[in-house]
């Protein structure tokens, strides 16, 4: 019998086709009203630390190099107050066998979808992570499909996601591409349904206990240098795992006392979801447009239930714009000699500046570094912004407006970040959470949960609700 | 027209939703536009460019479409050369030398 393929008729089988398609009962975490049991979902349906590291080192995934950046310390140092310029780290993510941190969140996915039997992963996703699904796909044996969203209207792609999608076509995998909007999850619905594989979401427990290991390694391999734990460790944030991955395992290895930083690219004005603002933007990941929905609404994902939930972790958030990284790719490339992707130096941007206001005796870790080519590489990224009608030039880069231009500083002085209102997208958060629910009262128990969810004390969200007008 | 043989390796094109079958909350411009998809796997028949055909993907999928090109080419590269980034390297020498940049 042929199943109807309507669009509204695939989208009501959605909670169907996913539980096959990912094989977690998410149900049985569900507390009473909005919470649910975070922890033991992590628990019961992801791997340990320990399982995980086996998994990744039988992979070749992990234990990337964490390297000291002394030039780009030195040149922040030059601008820096008397005693101040914290010491610069990066962590080497590129080394990964599909050159991105994104192999760590592939790993057990795949892992898991093997030793259950399926015989193929799907993946939605425009990013790093098509490849790191095809690379372990291939380890293990597994078909793999890709489904981006790659070209607006007129048929023009993204260089950065055209060269990734040849990376997946690389290691054998299936692409499918898409043109702009929301509803490319109806087309990953019916791949799902038509094939019977995996889901290997990037917002599933397996995915996030992936990346636990490498906040894990950065506190072991921090502690073996310097013999302490790392002042600040910054993570670029989209859809939040890297950064809850990250924390996730620092907070394992002890490493209480780190700040976990999110950066991202500033986006504003540029809607996600528009054919035609969809190539004015030269960042596909790691920018506002992910980064805010998703922190201030984890459960928008594919499941039910997202495990990458920044909010629990973030102490800080900082924007910086598409020149100041593009600006900080060369200089990583200049002066000291690593030639990477755009995308995984928003990080690197952020700890250059914040680097000038902690002390020199400090030290900041970037946590992720990621594979460049052709298309996924300041040159092509900025040469395909001014064929799409963006200017550029070199200039004061606060005064960047997304869509319109793109201004590499013309000193690096310059590069300032610019902090984001953490209290402000907490409140968010509650307010989406009463919208989506309904909500006229918060329970005891609703309240301990989204304490949990927005790292605030009782008193603190307490005055959140007040100046919401939201009983508890 | 040149015909393209069964078992070539093609990439194809579809449109997966018109415009009126489309999600309610999207931009309006995205509203105005369908959703279309492409794809590559091996011809089922011979064919002509801008036929309806049926391809087999790398997972063994039977997906159709419109027949666009044999043998796809990626045809990503550097672009087209950014004058703006060429003094960013020397500037930062310059500072890190301790004498005044030039850029």
């Amino acid at each position: 019998m042929h199943k109807d393929t309507s669009y509204e008729a695939v989208m009501s089988r959605r909670g169907e086709i996913m539980k096959k398609a990912v094989g977690i009962d998410y149900g049985s975490f569900e507390l009473a009203g909005v919470a649910f049991d975070y922890e033991q979902m992590m628990r019961k349906t992801g791997y340990s630390l320990e399982q995980v590291q086996k998994i990744q080192r039988s992979t070749g995934v992990g234990n990337t190099p964490l390297l000291e950046l002394k030039n780009l310390t030195a040149l922040a140092r030059k601008f820096s107050p008397k005693g101040k310029g914290a010491r610069i780290f990066i962590k080497d993510e590129a080394s990964n066998p599909s050159g991105s941190y994104k192999a760590r969140r592939a790993s057990t996915s795949v892992y898991h979808a093997k030793k259950n039997g399926y015989k193929g992963v799907i993946a939605a996703t425009s990013g790093n992570y098509g490849a790191a699904v095809a690379s372990q796909a291939a380890m293990h044996g597994l078909e793999t499909i890709v489904i981006q969203e790659c070209y607006d209207s007129r048929g023009v792609g993204q260089p950065e996601i055209i060269e990734k999608a040849r990376k997946c076509e690389a290691y054998g995998a299936e692409v499918v591409q898409l043109t702009v909007g929301p509803e490319l999850f109806y087309t990953f619905l019916t791949t799902l349904e038509d094939t019977g594989y995996f889901n290997a979401s990037l917002y599933t427990p397996f995915g996030i206990a992936g990346v636990e290991t490498l906040g894990y390694e950065i506190a072991m391999d921090f502690r073996e240098l310097e013999g302490k734990d790392p002042d600040a460790v910054i993570c670029t944030n989209a859809g939040g795992g890297n950064l809850t991955g990250t924390a996730r395992g620092l907070i394992k290895a002890g490493a209480e006392n780190t700040r976990i930083i999110g950066a991202s690219v500033d986006l504003s004005g540029l809607h996600m979801a528009s054919d035609t603002e969809f190539n004015r933007k030269s960042f596909t990941t790691g920018h506002t447009g992910f980064g805010m929905p998703y922190a201030t609404w984890p459960d928008r994902t594919d499941v039910p239930r997202s495990a990458a939930r920044p909010l629990r972790y973030m102490d800080e958030y900082y924007l910086v714009s598409q020149g100041e990284v593009f600006f900080m790719t060369e200089a990583l490339a200049q002066i000291e000699g690593l030639e990477r992707g755009p995308a995984g130096n928003t990080s690197l941007a952020v700890a250059f500046s914040l680097a000038q206001e902690m002390d020199e005796d400090q030290t900041i870790v970037v946590q992720e570094t990621e594979y460049t080519g052709a298309g996924k590489h300041l040159q092509p990224q900025l040469s395909f912004a001014r064929e799409n009608g963006i200017e550029i030039f070199r200039g004061n880069p606060q005064e960047e407006i997304p869509g319109k231009n793109i201004i590499l500083p013309s000193h690096p002085e310059l590069i300032k970040v610019r902090p984001v209102d953490l209290k402000k997208m907490k409140t968010s958060y509650v307010k989406n959470t009463v919208k989506k629910n309904a909500i006229e009262q918060f329970s005891q128990d609703e309240m301990v949960f989204l304490q949990e969810e927005v790292k605030l004390d009782k008193v603190k969200l307490e005055a959140i609700l007040k100046d919401l007008s939201i009983k508890y | 027209m040149e015909t393209i043989k069964k078992g070539s390796w093609v990439r194809i094109y579809d449109v997966v939703l018109k415009s009126t079958e489309r999600s309610p909350n999207l931009p309006e411009d995205t509203k105005k536009v369908p959703l279309e998809m492409w794809n590559k796997g091996f011809l089922q028949k011979d064919a002509e460019i801008g036929d309806r055909v049926t391809v087999k993907t790398l997972t063994n999928r039977l997906v159709e479409g419109k027949l666009l090109e044999e043998n796809p080419t990626y045809t990503h590269s550097f672009g087209k050369f950014v004058p703006e980034i060429l003094p960013i390297g020397r500037q930062l020498k310059d500072i890190l030398r301790g004498g005044e940049e030039d850029a």
